[in-house]
Order: structure tokens, then C-alpha cells, then sequence
């Protein structure tokens, strides 16, 4: 085994891993304003504190599947095509969602407002539903001949290891998206949102532990097993944290689960990518999906030196909107004045 | 219907529209980067009003941008799986890097600009607007790159009868897509010009119908002050003059940059696809000689009904070689040649699915590329003529009260998305029917082609790709009909509706007031 299919195989997992943990919370904050807002305000107090993020934490999913195409193209064209239909519905999310979040302040009237929060949530829900199954499918297995074609209908990759890959990941994006606007929020919504944590986190990360659990029992190693202890460990102090009101702490507490739970997952089933569910010799692996070594190592000159400062200024632009958000802050509905006489 | 049609019509929607929004980014950007430097620099408010205003402007039309790129991204993967496979090796790096080294960059930093008035140091914050818009212009040209490869493929070896990456440096500076991608920015310049110029004349036209300015007997402007509406002063009037004097400058600029990188293009392209240029100049004959018009029946795909009622000799030539004299092969010369080299049926591959033997028409939709290809250039040349006009009659400092003439210049705003649309249409339709283009010349590498017939994702059914264009096309219509309700309610609120402030207290950059409420929130 070459060790460039292996360093990209690390690299698509921290990609996603990545993208799990950052667009994991804002994508729990947009289904929280459909759940846990109680009025407009609250509403605008959780729209703002992702407000200058969120886009940034999108191109995580972005580069994660453009990387793949680049990496391993044979993964990135079977995955999509298979799962054509559920990851046109997460295209459609994504859209609405994206042009939600920036339209939603644009009109002032209640029933503008209604509709683009609605878009928000329900965007939010479906993008991470569709996502979580399209990523335990990519562990579980699909239905894909010698080509790496589809065989079967439209839905053929159905089955309850999508449901769960997607419940897992919405569950996750909830716990975390609370624990982020507990952090990040002053007032009612902190309340609210730390309540959230302490009483629903166990039930609501059960779908994502019941994934990890599965692909251990299927393909789990040893190392595998100490980072899902790891998680655990991780998990419980978040919690513990929450209750103890000790919201940073409980936030990277939820990071960690994810990064060694995720980690857990994609170190159990390497050096398979996709395995198929028709014939194991027609599963895709690192070796049989990926590009040229020529290609790998272009790919890892330039994420060596564009990752790392991407993670510098992403930080950077945490660190200047570190300041928690509340209602207080929230100027008044923005009313456009035509500046024509009629 | 046939999986390929409904994909090419999918991955023809999608990226016109696409494209309609994105050179609207690349146009203004810079522009209004700009304006902010100037008021860094000078402390002049008019400056600043200038920048709030199209960056509200640039804000609305930019989240489209971002939203419907997404697809474009996963759409390779989804319905051309077979073409992701045969071009991944060297398709998807340019990809990523556009991923990494410039949407990072800019998703990132225009977060920062938004929600950092107020918060950051003028000069950090007007340095997060110049990056997030230097972001936009590399992820042009990376994409560009990855468009570019599939015009004229090179920096590649076939193994196995697929393309394989050797040579990284020869992709990024390919012929091609330095040559498109300096033609891509400059129409978009024209496209952000155009913008600039018709809703400051609308602006500097209502200003004067509601008798704010007036002009004095040599024609000057006097610009006044309507007391009872917020914002609209003279500084108002500044803004806008500067504005649409701005956006024609910066719209001939831009035109005349098409001009000449895409005179260098036309002489790429008789080299490297020597088809598609035939027939964009319905030049059915080998022969010198440029078509003005060409009727007949350009849409049969051949050229037995093409008749050229007006030809220039020596012109195409010139186009292509730069003299009077050199003959450029004609479609019906070319037809035999690429029959020859890449036969005349599809080869009976399981790939072509069940279009496996079919004929191969080698000539593009002629309807197509010849009008594509002309309404391109008379779009551009419209607006820049247009633009130069403009120039003249505000050269007095204000519009004519004429109705029609404002009428006309906000209409002329989309004569150069249409330009743009129509080059894209033609430079991809014009590469049919091959999804990466053969390049026999020298500078090309002999052998890395893919006819679009063997693209398209075998395992996905007509049912699920009719599935999707349907559901995008009308969600992208609704989206479009949302997208233009804000920015003409926006452009009607003129200044005082992108900066509220004006209509209630004057900004104080010091007073405690910026700690407590946000400067900008959702
Ligand atoms: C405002 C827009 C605009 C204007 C006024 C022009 N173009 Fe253009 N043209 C484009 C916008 C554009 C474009 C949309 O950006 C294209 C599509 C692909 C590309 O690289 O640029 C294009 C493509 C394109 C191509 C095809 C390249 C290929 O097939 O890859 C040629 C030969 C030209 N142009 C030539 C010209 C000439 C000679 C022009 C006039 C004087 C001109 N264009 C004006
Ligand atoms: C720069 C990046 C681009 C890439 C990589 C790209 C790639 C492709 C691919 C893979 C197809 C489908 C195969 C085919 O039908 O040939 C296609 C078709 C098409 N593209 Fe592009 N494209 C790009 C930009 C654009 C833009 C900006 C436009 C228009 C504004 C455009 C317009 C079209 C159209 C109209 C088709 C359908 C053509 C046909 O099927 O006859 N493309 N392109
Ligand atoms: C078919 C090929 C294309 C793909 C795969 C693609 C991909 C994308 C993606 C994923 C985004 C969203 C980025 C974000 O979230 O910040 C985007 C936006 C953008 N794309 Fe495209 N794009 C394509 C065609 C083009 C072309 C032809 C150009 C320019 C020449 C272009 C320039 C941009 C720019 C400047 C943005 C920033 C947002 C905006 O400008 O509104 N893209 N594109």
C-alpha cells in the first residue's frame, strides 16, 4: 500500500471531521431557531452568532468533496451518482438554506421572516439528515457493480444504516449547535440552550454512539477501540461540563467526541472507501479509487501549505467575534425606506 | 429522453445561471474594494456611502453565487460519473486548490467584512474586503484552469487509456486558460461597469425629475439637498455621478480588454479546435473570407443549406492568422478529417450504453455557435458604444431629465450578462460533440479525448436526472425572482436604505453605543 493513498485517506477524513465539527453546530443552530427560539429576537440573537462563519464552515463540505474527486475520483463518482436523488434534496437545503440566512433580515414584515426561518430549519435538517446518511452509507456499504455503478432503482441504497447515519448526524448537530449557542449567546437563549444540553445530549447522541458501536462490531481493530474510549471519555466530561455551567469546556468536549468518534469510524473501515454491497471485490479502497502519486503529491504540497492557514485565519475570525451575542445587541428591524418620491 | 440530453441541459441551466451571478462578483468587487480604500484614504463620506450601498448590492447577488455553486461542485460527481473517473486524475485537483486557496479565503473574509464594521480597525477591515475579493478572482481562475483543460488538454501521459496528471505547471499555465481567463475578468469588469452606470443613472435621473438637481444655462449640474428625505444631499448627488462615471469607465476598460484577449482566444481556437470555430464563422468552404450574415438552414448540423449573402474577404484569415491570406479549413474539409481520426460511429463500448454505434455528427449546432458567437461580440460592442455615449452626456456632472434615455441605460445593464451567457454557450456547445475536446495539434496531447455520449453517469436513470432539473430549475427561477425584488427594492431605496443611520443619528465611530448594538445584524 502506497503511503500518498494513505495520507489522503487521512487528509478526506480530518476534511470531513472538520466540516462535521464546524458546519455540525451551525447547522444545529439553524434547527434550533425552527425549536428552541421562543420570539424573533431570540431567533436573530442565534442567526448572528454564526452569521460570520457560517459560510466559511460550508467550504468545508466543498473541499471535502472536491478533494475526494482530486484524491480518489473512482469514490467521489460512485458515492454521488448512487445517492443521485438524496444528495439533490441536500443540494436543494444547502440553496435554500444559504439564501435564507442572508434574505431573512431583508423584509420586516412577519410573514417574510416566517418563511425564510423556516427555510433556515428545515434546510438545516434535511442537509444534515441527507449528509449523515450519505456518510454512513460511504461506511456501510452501497449497491455498486464492477464500475462502480449504481444497479437497482433510484432508492436502492435504502436502508437503516442511512437512517441512522442521518439521525446520528442530526442528533450530534443539535446537541452541539446548543452547546455553541450556550457559549456564544447571553440571556434566555444561553439558558435555554444549556438546558438543552444537560437534559437531551444522552438520548439525542444515541443514533451517532449506535453508528460508531456498528462499525466497531463490523470492522473495529484494536486502536480503534481506544479511540472510541477516547470519545466516550470526551462525551462524559462535556456533559458533566454543561451541568456544571462550564459552557467552552462543554463545546470542545463535543468537538473531541467527534473528532475520535468520526476518527473511530474511518480508521475501522480503511483501507476500504466504499464497499460494495453486491460483491466485495467490487468495494472501492484507497488503492483501487485514487488518483496518479503524481497527482497526490501536487494535492499534498498544496493542502500542506493551504490548510494550516486556513485553520490560522478561520480562527483569527472566531477570535474577533468572541464576544458572546444578546438581545441587547440586536438593532432594531431594519426598515427600507424608498428614498423616492412618488 | 435521453440521460445525456437531460444531463447537458441540467449542467447548462445550472452554470448559465450560475454565471449570470458570478461575473456580477468579479465586476463589482474590486469596485467597490476600492471605494472603500478611497474612503480610508480621504475621510470623505461620500466614499463610504459609495461602498455601503453597492456592497449591499454585491452582498445580495453574492449569496446566489455561493448557493448555486454548490451545485456545480457536486454535479460532476452525481450525473457525470463516468467523465469524473476518465479526467480525475488531472480534473479535480484544480478543483480542490479553487476550494482551498480561494474560497476559503473568501467565504472567510467576507464574513469578517460584514460583521467587522465597527468592531476592527478600519485598514484590517478594509484589508478582509481586498482578500475576500482576491479570493473571487483565484477561484476564477482555477475553475477557468479546470474548464480550460477540457478546451485543450495538456500536462498529461495516457496510461491505460486514461489521462494521467505529469505535469501540474503545464495545466495552470495552459494557452487556453490564460487567454480565458484574462477575457473572463475583463467581461466581467464589463459586467460590473454596466451595473454601475444604469442604477446611477436611474438614481441621478430621479434626483432630477423630483427637481433636487437642477442645471444652470451652460448645462451644468446644481446639486441640492431634499431636506425632508434622509440622504439625499449633495453628497448623494456625488455618489451617484462618481458612480456612473466609474462604471462607464470601468465598462470600456473591460470591453476593450474583450477585444483584444479575445482576439487572442479566436486565434487559439482555429488552432486548437479548428471545428468549432468553422463553424461559429458558418465557414462551410476552406477559404479567407469572414461571413456577416449567413442564412439558411444553420441548425441542420451540416452545411447543404448554408448560404454566406455577405462576406469580407481576408478577414478570417486575419482573425485566425493574422494575415489577408492564409486559408482556414472550412467545416466541409474538417468533417472527413476528424471521421478519419476518430471514426464515424460510437465504438461498441458498454460506456455508450445504448448509444453505442451511433453516428458521430462532428459539426456543432451552427444556429449556435454563429449566433453565439455574434451576439456576444455585438452585446459588448453595444454596451461600450453605450458606455462611451454616456461618458459624453454626463460630462456636465448630471442626466437628462428624458425618461426613455434612463429607461434605455438601465435596460443596457443586461447587455453584457447576455454577452457573457452567449460566449459561455458558444465555447461549450461549440465543443459538442466532445465533453473533452481532442487538440491534434503540436501544443495538445494527441489521443485525451471523451465524446459527451460516454460522460454521463451509467447507473443513474433519465427519471432521476428529470427529477432534479425540474426541481432546480424552478427553485432557481423562484430564487431569481427573489434575488431581483431585493436588489430593485434596494436600488429604489438608494443610499439612505443601505445605511439606516443616515435617517437617524450621524455615525459616531467613538461613542459608546458601538459596544451595545451590533453595526450590522441579520
Ligand atoms: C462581456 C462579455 C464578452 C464580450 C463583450 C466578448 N466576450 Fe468573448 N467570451 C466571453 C465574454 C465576452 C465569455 C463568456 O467570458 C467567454 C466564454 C468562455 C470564455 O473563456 O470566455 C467568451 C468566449 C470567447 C471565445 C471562445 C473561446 C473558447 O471557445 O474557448 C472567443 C473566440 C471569444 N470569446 C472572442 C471574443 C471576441 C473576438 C470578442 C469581441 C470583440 C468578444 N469575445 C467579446
Ligand atoms: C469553467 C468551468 C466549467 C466547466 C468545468 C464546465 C464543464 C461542463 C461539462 C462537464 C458539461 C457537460 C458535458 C457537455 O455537454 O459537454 C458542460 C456543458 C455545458 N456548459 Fe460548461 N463548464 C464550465 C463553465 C460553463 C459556463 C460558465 C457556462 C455558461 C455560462 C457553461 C455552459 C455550458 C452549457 C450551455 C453546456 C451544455 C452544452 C451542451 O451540452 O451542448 N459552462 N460544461
Ligand atoms: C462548472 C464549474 C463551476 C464550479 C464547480 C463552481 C463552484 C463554485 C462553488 C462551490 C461556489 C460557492 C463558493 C462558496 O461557498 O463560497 C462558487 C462560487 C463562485 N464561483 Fe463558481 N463554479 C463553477 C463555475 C464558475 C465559473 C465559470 C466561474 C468564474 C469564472 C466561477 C466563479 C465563482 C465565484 C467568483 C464564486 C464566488 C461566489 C460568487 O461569485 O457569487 N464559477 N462556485
Amino acid at each position: 500500500m502506497d503511503a500518498l493513498h494513505i495520507v489522503w485517506f487521512v487528509a478526506i477524513a480530518a476534511l470531513w471531521i472538520g466540516f462535521l465539527i464546524l458546519e455540525g453546530f451551525d447547522l444545529g443552530v439553524g434547527m434550533h431557531m425552527l425549536f428552541t427560539a421562543r420570539n424573533d429576537t431570540h431567533r436573530r440573537v442565534m442567526l448572528n452568532t454564526i452569521g460570520p462563519v457560517w459560510d466559511g464552515n460550508e467550504v468545508w463540505l466543498l473541499v471535502a468533496g472536491a478533494a475526494t474527486f482530486a484524491a480518489f475520483p473512482f469514490w467521489y463518482a460512485s458515492l454521488f451518482s448512487t445517492l443521485y436523488v438524496p444528495l439533490t434534496l441536500v443540494l436543494v437545503a444547502l440553496i435554500v438554506r444559504a439564501v435564507a440566512i442572508e434574505f431573512r433580515g431583508k423584509g420586516a414584515s412577519d410573514r417574510w421572516r416566517r418563511l425564510w426561518d423556516l427555510a433556515i430549519g428545515l434546510g438545516s435538517l434535511v442537509a444534515a439528515f441527507g449528509i449523515g446518511a450519505a456518510l454512513a452509507l460511504t461506511t456501510t456499504g452501497l449497491p455498486i457493480n464492477a464500475n462502480g455503478d449504481r444497479v437497482g432503482g433510484p432508492f436502492a441504497w435504502f436502508n437503516g444504516y442511512a437512517v441512522l447515519g442521518g439521525l446520528a448526524v442530526v442528533g450530534f448537530c443539535l446537541v452541539h449547535g446548543a452547546a455553541f449557542l450556550a457559549l456564544k449567546t447571553d440571556g434566555p437563549v444561553r439558558e435555554r440552550a444549556g438546558t438543552i444540553v444537560r437534559s437531551w445530549a444522552p438520548i439525542a447522541l444515541l443514533p451517532i454512539v449506535a453508528w460508531v458501536l456498528v462499525i466497531q462490531f463490523q470492522h473495529g481493530k484494536v486502536y480503534t477501540l481506544i479511540l472510541i474510549v477516547g470519545a466516550v471519555a470526551a462525551v462524559t466530561w462535556a456533559w458533566i461540563s454543561a451541568r456544571a455551567v462550564r459552557e467552552g469546556r462543554a463545546f470542545a468536549g463535543m468537538a473531541v467526541f467527534l473528532l475520535l468518534g468520526a476518527a473511530s469510524i474511518f480508521a475501522s473501515v480503511f483501507p476500504t472507501v466504499l464497499p460494495s454491497t453486491i460483491d466485495p471485490s467490487f468495494s472501492l479502497t484507497v488503492d483501487n479509487a485514487s488518483s496518479g502519486d503524481y497527482t497526490l503529491g501536487v494535492m499534498s504540497v498544496v493542502t500542506a501549505f493551504g490548510l494550516p492557514l486556513v485553520l490560522v485565519y478561520q480562527t483569527w475570525s472566531y477570535w474577533v467575534f468572541r464576544k458572546r451575542v444578546s438581545e441587547s445587541h440586536i438593532p432594531a428591524a431594519h426598515f427600507v425606506v424608498p428614498a423616492v418620491r412618488k | 429522453m435521453d440521460p445525456v440530453d437531460i444531463a447537458r441541459w441540467q449542467f447548462g441551466i445550472t452554470t448559465v445561471y450560475h454565471f449570470l451571478l458570478v461575473p456580477l462578483t468579479l465586476g463589482l468587487g474590486p469596485t467597490i474594494a476600492i471605494m472603500q480604500t478611497l474612503w480610508v484614504r480621504t475621510g470623505n463620506e461620500r466614499y463610504l456611502r459609495m461602498t455601503k450601498f453597492w456592497g449591499k448590492l454585491y452582498l445580495i447577488n453574492f449569496i446566489m453565487g455561493v448557493a448555486t455553486g454548490i451545485v456545480q461542485e457536486f454535479q460532476f460527481g452525481m450525473a457525470w460519473s463516468q467523465y469524473s473517473r476518465f479526467v480525475g486524475d488531472v480534473f479535480g485537483a484544480p478543483l480542490a486548490m479553487e476550494g482551498l486557496l480561494a474560497f476559503f479565503f473568501e467565504s472567510t473574509f467576507l464574513g469578517i467584512w460584514i460583521f467587522g464594521w465597527g468592531r476592527l480597525p478600519k485598514r484590517i477591515h478594509l484589508a478582509a474586503l481586498w482578500i475576500a475579493v482576491a479570493g473571487s478572482i483565484a477561484s476564477a481562475y482555477f475553475i477557468i484552469v479546470a474548464n480550460s483543460w477540457m478546451q485543450h488538454p495538456v500536462g498529461v501521459q495516457l496510461i491505460d487509456g486514461r489521462p494521467v496528471l505529469v505535469d501540474i505547471w503545464a495545466v495552470l499555465t495552459n494557452n487556453t486558460a490564460v487567454a480565458a481567463y484574462s477575457h473572463t475578468l475583463f467581461g466581467s469588469l464589463g459586467v460590473g461597469g454596466g451595473f454601475l452606470l444604469g442604477i446611477a443613472w436611474y438614481q441621478l435621473w430621479q434626483r432630477r425629475r423630483d427637481g433636487i438637481d437642477t442645471v444652470d444655462i451652460t448645462g451644468r449640474v446644481v446639486p441640492g439637498e431634499a431636506l425632508t428625505i434622509p440622504g439625499r444631499d449633495r453628497a448623494d448627488h456625488g455618489v451617484w455621478i462618481i458612480s456612473l462615471r466609474l462604471g462607464a469607465i470601468i465598462a470600456i476598460v473591460g470591453f476593450a480588454g474583450v477585444a483584444f484577449t479575445g482576439d487572442q482566444q479566436a486565434k487559439l481556437m482555429f488552432d486548437q479546435q479548428p471545428m468549432k470555430m468553422a463553424a461559429a464563422e458558418a465557414a462551410c468552404q476552406t477559404g479567407t473570407g469572414f461571413s456577416v450574415l449567413a442564412i439558411g438552414d444553420l441548425s441542420a448540423q451540416n452545411c447543404n443549406q448554408v448560404v454566406n449573402i455577405i462576406e469580407i474577404p481576408g478577414l478570417l484569415s486575419f482573425l485566425a492568422k493574422g494575415d489577408l491570406t492564409t486559408k482556414v479549413t472550412g467545416v466541409n474539409d474538417l468533417v472527413p478529417s476528424y471521421q478519419t481520426t476518430y471514426g464515424t460511429t460510437l465504438p461498441n463500448n458498454p460506456i455508450y450504453g445504448a448509444r453505442a454505434g451511433q453516428t458521430i455528427n462532428y459539426v456543432p449546432l451552427m444556429a449556435v455557435t454563429y449566433w453565439g458567437f455574434r451576439l456576444m461580440i455585438g452585446f459588448g460592442a453595444l454596451a461600450a458604444f453605450a458606455a462611451i455615449v454616456a461618458l459624453w452626456i454626463t460630462r456636465k456632472g448630471t442626466v437628462p431629465r428624458s425618461k426613455w434615455i434612463m429607461r434605455l441605460a438601465v435596460l443596457g445593464i443586461f447587455a453584457p450578462f447576455a454577452a457573457n451567457a452567449a460566449g459561455w454557450v458558444f465555447t461549450e456547445m461549440g465543443r459538442q460533440p466532445f465533453v473533452v475536446a481532442p487538440n491534434p495539434n503540436p501544443s495538445g496531447v494527441d489521443g485525451v479525448f471523451m465524446f459527451t455520449a460516454a460522460a454521463v453517469s451509467p447507473g443513474v436513470s433519465s427519471g432521476e436526472l428529470l427529477f432534479s432539473v425540474i426541481t432546480l430549475t424552478l427553485l432557481y427561477a423562484a430564487l431569481m425572482v427573489v434575488e431581483v425584488t431585493l436588489l430593485v427594492k434596494y436600488i429604489r431605496a438608494g443610499v439612505a436604505g443601505a445605511m439606516p443611520e443616515l435617517a437617524e443619528m450621524p455615525p459616531d465611530d467613538d461613542s459608546d453605543h458601538r459596544d451595545d448594538v451590533l453595526a450590522f445584524a441579520y
